[in-house]
């Protein structure tokens, strides 16, 4: 059994197919990149898998360890240990980085996550998750909550955007540590080298997995892929 | 019970620390409706205390010069169920003094209590003044709470003060503060309140920038669900070369509950730049799911993005 299974999702906003037939699993402990130009969905996806307002398959299944959580609560999925670093995380006034971080269990030390995310505890803790932080030092820190929450799935959404992107060491630091933990990672990006550092790798096209398989293999695709932007119109043939 | 005993009794809902009316170090007033229960001059505090039929009349001065390092207390109480206090305080800090006050507002019985605060503040030249006051007005909706307040910053001053009402119902508040700002001075006006059930919140703050380089910015923050109502008025008027002003007002709103928020700018001269950002909206859905994504409940997580705004 996998750890998440999506089953011919189908996805449609304002009249269009966002995703269409799209299948996907990721592993107990796997890291599984989804490569994607912008706009294939990949946040869609996401959005989808953690269940945010607004986002609910208009067909298919959504297993998380074998049980169906289509009907479930964005609240309920958390409890069963899915999270989401959203790719622009959002600013939070009067909540310190320290509450933050520990706002699900008051009792652990967020130090060592943030140092792990490479941002000084001593700098940080005490400043607020607020619009003083740059995108990249809010990234950090919401990778750091993630990283302290333990979860089952960790989806991280585009880690590596951005103008102060982590750097892709930082990120291997990160993903090694959530798989030390035990969790599973799904890690949508846009950047073949990020994907190279994954267990298995998907690429998204057209609202559906164009392909599925080794990350040297999908990211090699990935990289000499015939679109700019992927409408799913020119890999068509290919992929059917 | 002793009646300050009894007063002091419900002064946990806004963080007094009862220890400090016995610090011969820590200046102190006390006032239970219309009279002085308690109070102690330090050097360099100085206080006048003149009862009246239906409050008290305040003199507060810290002599020129006179760092005052521990905060001077004030209490404010009226523990009837009925009653008027009226509060008329004067206050000056001398040039180059500075003092930190923290006053305790507690009407926690009201039904039909008025408390009416009409204050007159100097902080004279190079002299710093920091006035917070916590509010606890009980849970019967039934205080009227009117506090008003004119405030002339003299050059090179600092008057920073924070308003908190977070704790039990508001009742009808009608906040009124109105600060002139002479050449390089500092204004901070904060006001941090949490409306419930049929609590009525009117806020209006002014900072008159008549000073070069004289800074001001005022902060409202307001929470409101069930009927509550709010309206907000930020008043900033830049007047001098190099006058800064800003106007920053956030309302969040649940159930049933309406705000208003009336930014005001001018500018009257052409080297002063006063701006302002005003918002007024349900609790933000990302910052919702965000929280719940890291296993708060929905109503964990409305209650943390409510604490953290009123923090």
């Amino acid at each position: 059994m996998d750890l998440l299974e999506l089953r011919d999702i189908t996805f449609r906003a304002n009249g269009k197919y966002i995703l269409n037939g799209l299948s996907l699993t990721v592993r107990y402990n796997e890291v599984h990149a989804l490569l994607g130009t912008n706009g294939t969905g990949k946040s869609t996806l996401a959005y989808l898998i953690m269940g945010c307002s607004g986002y609910k398959p208009s067909s298919g299944e959504i297993l998380f360890e074998g049980k169906k959580i289509n009907e479930l609560t964005l609240y309920e999925r958390a409890k069963l240990g899915i999270c989401l670093a959203w790719q622009e995380p959002v600013r939070f006034e009067g909540i310190s980085v320290r509450d933050y971080i520990s706002v699900h269990n008051k009792d652990i030390d967020p130090a060592p996550f943030l140092e792990l995310v490479g941002l000084h505890p001593e700098l940080y803790l005490d400043r607020e998750v607020d619009k003083t932080l740059s995108g990249g030092e809010r990234k950090r820190i919401e990778l750091a909550s993630v990283l302290a929450l333990n979860p089952k799935l960790a989806i991280l959404d585009e880690p590596d955007s951005g103008i102060d992107m982590l750097s892709t060491d930082d990120i291997i630091r990160v993903i090694e540590m959530f798989k030390k933990s035990g969790s599973s990672v799904l890690l949508i990006t846009h950047r073949e080298e990020i994907a190279l550092i994954s267990d298995r790798a998907s690429q998204l096209c057209g609202g559906r997995i164009f392909y599925s398989g080794e990350p040297e293999r999908v990211a090699e695709m990935f990289k000499s892929r015939r679109c700019l932007i992927c409408d799913g119109e020119v890999c068509k043939d290919e992929r059917d | 019970m002793k009646e300050i005993d009894e007063l002091i009794s419900y002064t946990g809902k806004t963080g007094f620390e009862p220890s400090v009316l016995s610090d011969s170090e820590t200046a102190h007033l006390v006032i239970k409706a219309h009279r002085v229960l308690s109070y102690r001059e330090t050097e360099g505090v100085k206080m006048e205390a003149r009862e009246s039929p239906d409050g008290v009349e305040l003199l507060l001065s810290i002599k020129e010069g006179w760092k005052i390092k521990k905060p001077i207390h004030l209490c404010f109480g009226l523990l009837h169920r009925r009653g008027t206090q009226r509060i008329k305080l004067k206050a000056l800090l001398e040039k180059g003094s500075s003092a930190k006050f923290i006053a305790h507002c507690i009407f926690p019985n009201a039904e039909e209590v008025t408390h009416i605060m009409d204050a007159d503040i100097r902080v004279g030249q190079d002299a710093m003044m920091m006035y917070s006051e916590t509010h606890y007005h009980g849970v019967s909706s039934g205080a009227v709470v009117k506090p008003k307040a004119v405030v002339k910053a003299e050059r090179n001053s600092r008057y920073y003060t924070e308003f908190n009402l977070r704790d039990g119902l508001v009742g009808d508040l009608e906040l009124d503060y109105q600060v002139l700002a002479e050449e390089e001075s500092i204004v901070e006006l904060t006001a941090k309140v949490f409306g419930h059930k049929r609590d009525q919140i009117k806020i209006k703050e002014g900072i008159t920038l008549k000073g070069m380089n004289a800074r001001g910015l005022i902060k409202t923050r307001v929470a409101l669900e069930g009927n509550a109502q709010a309206e907000v008025i930020g008043i900033t008027e830049g007047m001098a070369e190099g006058a800064r002003g800003h106007v920053d007002c956030m309302e969040v709103v649940k159930d049933n509950a309406t705000a208003r928020a009336i930014p005001v700018v001018r500018v009257t001269h052409p080297k002063a730049k006063v701006t302002h950002e005003a918002a007024i909206g349900s609790i933000d859905r990302k910052q919702l799911e965000t929280l719940m994504a890291h296993g708060l409940s929905p109503e964990e997580a409305v209650d943390t993005i409510v604490k953290g705004i009123l923090r």
